[in-house]
């Protein structure tokens, strides 16, 4: 609940030079784009191109002066530019990562900066893959809430600290980030992956839901849980900051413990 | 060409989209079109929460919820409609609890609310904690919640469906007076499958559009790439009016260069904004209720504060949102996204020191209207059977001249819920309406004649000269000389538009071709949006005239009405025709509007 606060003063000293501020420098680029494109060429190839960009850009930006300066042909999915839509999951300088929520002046631009498509999914053109086995396998985990017994007249009552139990894995925006990160999914494409299992866990540890057996006995399966090898690179890549890979060892610990 | 064959076709995947999937799915044979997948749908950028008279943390009525978004509309909202939705809003915010929303929770396990702008106990005399949340992403909760549900009930989806045309036939009718006119009806819309580049008709007996808003008819706005406007350039291009588009809202805390959205939930937890005398400046512009006043005064005092030269910065061109008297926990537990954006695009650390703000265009209060019913009607009065719409596309209309914040979530719901139902009814009982011949025609000729131009326009550089124009002198502040100036670029820009050329020549995931087609519904609605604004010579809400700064009620307090009309001239433009739609009034007559 909201606390009740201090009318904070009408009028304070600001620091001085607060906000930032001064002219936002200009830096060349050289973007390294794994480009693809099946109704012109059979192989992916590297392109480079030159630009110049500003100290706010991020890789997003790139890639648009490239679509609408150079090259209409680029494609690749983008929507809020803000790192919510989730749309625009790639590998940048070998990471995946999300190009609107990645600062050009945060990577090394002495150096070409690599884009290419998120791997284990099948590619369609440039940097764009076929999402729908990733979406299939979020929807095999029944991703809702599933309870018994008749709808109460109000909402559903939880604690505070029953919601905090299940916080971090709401966040999740299903970009694939993570689950094209993971090395098992790269060789195993039946694996889960760890974003079904994140919304797993969303639905297993949320105090109103009564069908968290039925989950876990899905992720008990030998595409489930168990092909987790604790590599982390789930938990880097997310970026929504969600702690995949801890939400995965708590899933697999409820499977043993069944206290769900 | 393929062919479908739905009882109910919707067009769109946000809010508005599944919310009545999830009603007509259930009802009848449902499909879903969207340009994007559904969890990218802007929706899931909303923030702040979604107000409904819960009363879970102090006194609240549904009654003081609807005055309002009356008062916040500046008293130009469909009074019937407002009701209906502050009503219903208590119900659309538990269904989305049951559904499974993890909102945030009060000690006694409750939902929980917080203040938001414009929302007040008893008619104006204090804020009222109104909007249920989940942190600051609340939208993204919703999206989720509404798209697992979705999945729940097997709605099928035609992911990156792009629809381009709807199909409507006419035939005479006649009217209760014996005249007669022509009637419209639903047939299906045309779309364009953005990995194959094949077109699919979809024959509908019912087709609710919830495609969304226009917001990226400007530069700085919070809104995502993809929403140019599509469903409202349809239907406008299809001989429907567009109601109130002069009225576009400039949410006030956008990361200044940006347009990143902040959310007015920061304010409803304590965030102040200040100048660069370091003054909280909304006491002199709102004393009663300050910085959580509607979104039209704060923005206005903020491009005011920064005109009159108390500007902060380098170039002194924004103001500063304070949080720093708040508890970081207090921040950390309920604004954990906004102030990583702070930190990610800007560098600032909002815990120590305030963050560059800056008003960015933000929402359409106009679009296709409908009645309360989400009926579309294709004049004043005359419903289009089987057509509906819902959320920001439409207008029917809730949010007048000035939205306040919460009430798009909440539109999205009740109003999205109303479309499902109403459309598989009506699904139940129609037939099809035969397909127009050569169904297709039209889109045909528009993406062949723009894959085979050779023109020598660019599609990138008419959509910037478009938004940086919009930016500038369709603004907070508009006066007739900035608004014939902004008509006079878009004309020259419609011009050029026909010259345009896209390099990208392929049939799979042909986006340049996409991104083209975007251009076109954005300088419909641009136009559209000017001419209004330059004919409503009074200031109201979100539009302010500095060449008419009162509210005029005895002329303006009307809707508007545009058509594309091509015997028609309105402001000097040729091809629209605005004519005016009464406001629905119910319990309150027009006041002054102080808070």
């Amino acid at each position: 609940m909201s606390t009740e606060l201090p009318e904070p003063p009408s009028k304070i000293e600001l620091k001085a030079g607060v906000g930032g501020g001064g002219e936002i420098p200009t830096f060349n680029i050289t973007l390294r784009v794994r480009r693809y494109l099946p109704e012109t060429t059979a192989e992916a190839y590297w392109e480079d191109f030159k630009l110049t960009m500003y100290g706010t850009d991020r890789v997003l930006d790139a890639l648009h002066k490239v679509k609408w300066d150079h090259d209409g042909s680029l494609s690749f999915r983008r929507s809020c530019a803000h790192g919510v839509c989730g749309s625009d999951a790639m590998r940048i300088n070998g990471r995946n990562r999300l190009a609107c929520k990645t600062l050009l002046k945060d990577l090394d631009t002495s150096k070409p900066i690599t884009v290419e498509a998120i791997k284990g999914l099948p590619l369609e053109k440039d940097l764009i893959v076929d999402m729908e086995p990733f979406f299939q396998s979020y929807r095999e985990i029944m991703p809702f809430l599933i309870t018994k017994g008749h709808e109460p007249t109000k909402e559903r009552i939880q604690s505070a600290e029953e919601r905090a139990v299940f916080d971090d894995t709401t966040k999740c925006i299903l970009c694939a980030a993570c689950t094209s990160s993971c090395p098992v999914f790269w060789t195993d494409g039946q694996y889960f992956g760890p974003a079904a299992i994140v919304n797993a866990h969303r639905f297993i540890f949320d105090s109103r839901d009564e069908a968290g057996d039925m989950r876990l006995e899905i992720l008990n399966d030998k595409e489930g849980v168990w092909r987790c090898r604790t590599t982390f690179n789930c938990s880097e890549a997310c970026p929504r900051g969600i702690q995949v890979t801890k939400a995965i060892a708590e899933v697999k610990q409820a499977i043993l413990s069944r206290t769900v | 060409m393929q062919v479908h064959k739905y009882d109910v076709v919707i067009v769109g995947a946000g809010g508005a989209g599944m919310r009545a999937a999830i009603e007509s799915g259930q009802r009848a044979r449902t499909a879903v079109l969207t340009k994007l997948y559904p969890t990218r749908s802007h929706t899931g950028a909303a923030q702040g929460g979604m107000c409904a008279a819960l009363a879970n943390v102090e006194e609240d009525n549904w009654e003081w919820h609807t005055f309002d978004t009356v008062k916040g509309g500046d008293y130009i909202v469909d009074q019937d409609a407002a009701e209906v939705m502050a009503k219903e809003a208590i119900d659309a915010v538990l269904d989305l609890e049951k559904m499974g929303l993890p909102f945030n929770r009060t000690p006694e396990g409750k939902i929980d609310q917080r203040r938001f702008g414009g929302h007040t106990r008893d008619h104006g005399k204090a804020a009222v904690r109104r909007a249920c949340y989940a942190a600051d992403r609340t939208g993204h909760m919703i999206l989720q919640t509404l798209y697992q549900n979705c999945v729940k009930h097997n709605v099928e989806f035609y992911n990156e469906y792009y629809v381009l045309d709807l199909l409507m036939v006419e035939e005479e009718a006649f009217r209760e007076d014996g005249t007669a006119y022509q009637q419209k009806r639903v047939a299906g819309v045309v779309s364009y499958d953005l990995a194959t580049g094949e077109l699919h008709v979809f024959q509908a007996k019912s087709v609710i559009f919830a495609s969304g808003g226009a917001g990226k008819v400007f530069k700085t706005t919070s809104n995502a790439h993809t929403l140019t406007g599509d469903g409202m350039g349809i239907a406008f291009r299809s001989g429907l009016p567009l109601e109130d588009m002069e009225f576009f809202q400039f949410h006030p805390t956008g990361l200044a260069g940006l347009g990143i959205l902040l959310t007015e939930g920061a304010r409803g937890e304590g965030a102040i904004l200040r100048n660069s005398d370091g003054e909280r400046f909304m006491e002199r512009y709102a004393p009663t209720i300050k910085d959580l006043a509607p979104r039209d005064i704060v923005a206005r005092a903020m491009a005011n504060e920064v005109r009159e030269g108390r500007g902060c910065g380098p170039n002194k061109d924004y103001v500063l949102l304070d949080l720093t008297h708040l508890e970081p926990e207090h921040i950390e537990s309920k604004l954990p996204d906004i102030t990583e954006f702070a930190r990610t695009y800007l560098g600032v650390e909002p815990f120590t020191d305030p963050v560059p703000v800056y008003p960015t265009a933000h929402y359409a209060m106009g679009g296709v209207p409908t009645n309360i019913e989400t009926e579309v009607l294709q004049d004043n009065d005359t419903v289009i059977p089987g057509l509906y719409a819902a959320g920001e596309t439409a207008c029917v209309s809730v949010h007048g001249a000035n939205r306040l914040g919460t009430n798009s979530l909440l539109d999205i719901n009740v109003f999205g819920r109303r479309a499902g139902i109403a459309a598989a009814k009506y699904a139940q009982d129609a037939d099809f309406v035969e397909l127009p011949e050569n169904p297709d025609a039209l889109v045909t000729a528009q993406l062949e004649g723009l894959l085979s131009s050779t023109g020598t326009e660019n599609v990138a550089a008419l959509r910037k000269t478009l938004q940086d124009t919009m930016d500038a002198k369709v603004q907070v502040f508009r006066d007739e000389k900035s608004l014939t100036e902004a008509l006079e670029v878009i004309e020259d820009l419609r011009k050029r538009y026909k010259n345009v050329s896209i390099q990208d020549k392929g049939k799979r995931f042909n986006l340049d071709l996409l991104e083209a087609v975007e251009l076109g519904f954005l300088l419909d609605l641009a136009e559209v949006m000017t001419t209004a604004a330059l004919h409503r010579k009074e200031s109201r809400g979100g539009h302010y005239r500095e060449d008419y700064p009162n509210r005029d009620d005895e002329n303006f307090m009307i809707h508007s009405m545009a058509y594309r009309d091509h015997n028609a001239t309105t402001e000097g433009i040729s091809g629209i025709r605005l004519e005016t739609k009464p406001v629905v009034v119910t319990r309150y007559q027009p006041m002054e509007r102080k808070y």
